[in-house]
């Protein structure tokens, strides 16, 4: 059974991947800004926390979540009884499962562009009347570009990347969670390699595209220092 | 009328333990002091207090007929004016000039007053590098978008950690001309931490001397620098550019500020000295004398 060249996957992957992206900067800006800052006991907790998905099997990461998001967890209930929404085998589901698992792409670059800026630079601002906020927006986000250009694509990628947590949250269901890779997975379990070396190709493509950008950028940082 | 009035306490951690810093002074309105003492003094923190970047343990600030800071040790301060809510200017001893803005983007975060980017642009000669970025400026001019910044508030007091420390002497001869005419132009008041005991007589009215964290002397820059340090009618600290033999006599090049002089000195003299060493030239006896600069010339146990 050969379907032919299909992107509904790639879109999908594309669209979870874009969103999961921009919500993760939006959360991660704020917090990579209060770690970069504080001295704080519970930084290396919170930090080990973030980092988890780095080293737990998605399998693993995916079955809590799974249990979770499900109908019986207080969280599952509450969202089916309040708002009628259901999180697993739905893109709602995967894309807070993509959040979790892509988290700390997101923020250790930031954090990391963040706490090479000196603080006199925010003394600075702060002596020349500028708020948090205004500091952040103004000083801050301009002077780490290339952290959050490396923040941006790595996180989109991983997410387009991502396999394990997907299919245990998700599943494949066509349209809502069946993104390339488990695509490509169902494929071969059918048998169907020619289509599976295209979408394979695809995904190669892309990843290399995307890590030699962001060691492009990393060399020209280097430079500039 | 008192400018700055400080009675702010606080425990420092020094080298050889930990040590309060007492600052009870009354700054008047409209002059330049000198913060001077050794490194570890609490020098820096008495300007970052009076900033607010850095809280005090107890005590009492007011500038200007307000209210910045009181609170008694141990317990949240009751009146702790934010940075950002003190009309204070502040010059870092780094510069800290923001690397992506140009030299005017600079002066603009601080305030969206065109006029008075232009103005101040005017003033410290930098019209032509306005779309420059810091990390291109030499650290004069640098210096100069620090000071031209910290001023685009209009701020009632100018704080200036070391400024000056970093430049050569031309440089900083130009810059305390542009200092003085801050003062005088803008009826700012000026607090400067410095080491330089030329730049405190040149461009100070006061002095307070720190050391481990009390302020033990308060008086003019004649009194500490010239009373007390020198014993000679007139000295000149300048450094030395170049030794050389005319004829049976050893001539030694020194530059003092802007000016370069030749002073004859005899072959002991010459065998001490080299080129770069920072010197004082004086006179005894109506003929001058160039003598190796002590760092210590205001040293406290002198007084």
């Amino acid at each position: 059974m050969s379907t032919g060249f299909d992107m509904e996957p790639f879109l999908l992957s594309f669209r979870l991947a874009a969103i999961t992206t921009l919500l993760l900067f939006v959360l991660s800006v704020p917090l990579a800004w209060k770690l970069s800052r504080t001295r704080s006991v519970f930084k290396p907790f919170i930090e080990a926390l973030i980092s988890m998905p780095i080293v737990l099997p998605p399998t693993v990461l995916g079955f809590y979540l799974l249990i979770f998001l499900s109908e019986r967890s207080p969280l599952g209930m509450f969202l089916h009884q309040r708002f009628n929404i259901d999180l697993v085998f739905t893109f709602e589901g995967i894309l807070i499962a993509s959040c979790v698992y892509s988290f700390p792409f997101m923020l250790q670059p930031l954090q990391s562009g963040m706490e090479q800026i000196a603080e006199e630079f925010l003394e600075a601002s702060y002596a020349l009347g500028k708020s948090r906020f205004d500091t952040l927006l103004h000083v801050i986000l301009p002077n780490i570009k290339p952290s959050i250009l490396t923040g941006l694509i790595i996180t989109f990628a991983h997410t387009v990347g991502e396999f394990g947590v997907v299919l245990m949250v998700g599943g494949s269901i066509q349209g809502e969670t069946r993104v390339a890779s488990i695509a490509i997975y169902e494929l071969v379990e059918l048998m169907d390699y020619r289509a599976a070396h295209g979408y394979s190709f695809v995904l190669v493509a892309f990843s290399f595209t995307v890590l030699a950008i962001v060691y492009i950028l990393n060399y020209r940082k280097r430079a500039s220092a | 009328m008192d400018m700055v009035v400080s009675l702010l306490k606080k425990t420092l951690a020094g080298a050889e333990g930990e040590f309060l810093l007492e600052t009870d002074v009354k700054i008047a309105c409209g002059g330049i002091t000198a913060i001077a003492g050794t490194s570890g003094s609490g020098k820096t923190t008495f300007l970052r207090m009076l900033a607010g970047l850095t809280t005090p343990d107890e005590g009492f600030l007011e500038v200007d007929g307000e209210v910045w800071f009181r609170g008694e040790r141990g317990k949240t301060p009751r009146v702790n004016l934010k940075p950002q809510q003190r009309k204070v200017g502040v010059v870092f001893q780094g510069y800290a000039l923001f690397p992506h803005m140009s030299v005017l983007g600079n002066l603009l975060y601080a305030s969206r007053d065109r006029d008075m980017a232009e103005k101040l642009l005017s003033m410290i000669g930098l019209q032509q590098l306005r779309h420059v970025k810091p990390p291109n400026l030499s650290g004069g001019q640098k210096q100069r978008v620090a000071l031209a910044r910290a001023l685009m508030q209009q701020p009632r007091i100018l704080l200036l950690d070391e400024p000056l420390s970093a430049l050569d002497e031309t440089i900083k001869a130009l810059l305390q001309d542009e200092l003085l005419k801050v003062n005088r132009e803008f009826g700012v008041t000026i607090l400067i931490v410095t080491h330089d005991s030329s730049e405190i007589y040149k461009l100070c009215d006061r002095v307070l001397l720190f050391e481990k964290g009390r302020i033990i002397a308060d008086t003019s820059p004649r009194k500490l620098l010239v009373e007390h340090a020198t014993t000679q009618k007139f000295a000149f600290r300048g450094e030395v550019l170049e030794l050389r033999a005319v004829d049976a006599v050893h001539v030694a090049v020194v530059a003092i500020g802007n000016n370069l002089v030749e002073v004859v000195i005899d072959k002991d003299e010459k065998e001490n000295l080299n080129a770069g060493d920072s010197v004082m030239v004086g006179t005894k006896a109506f003929s001058p004398t160039v003598r190796k600069f002590e760092k210590q010339a205001f040293d406290v146990s002198k007084l």
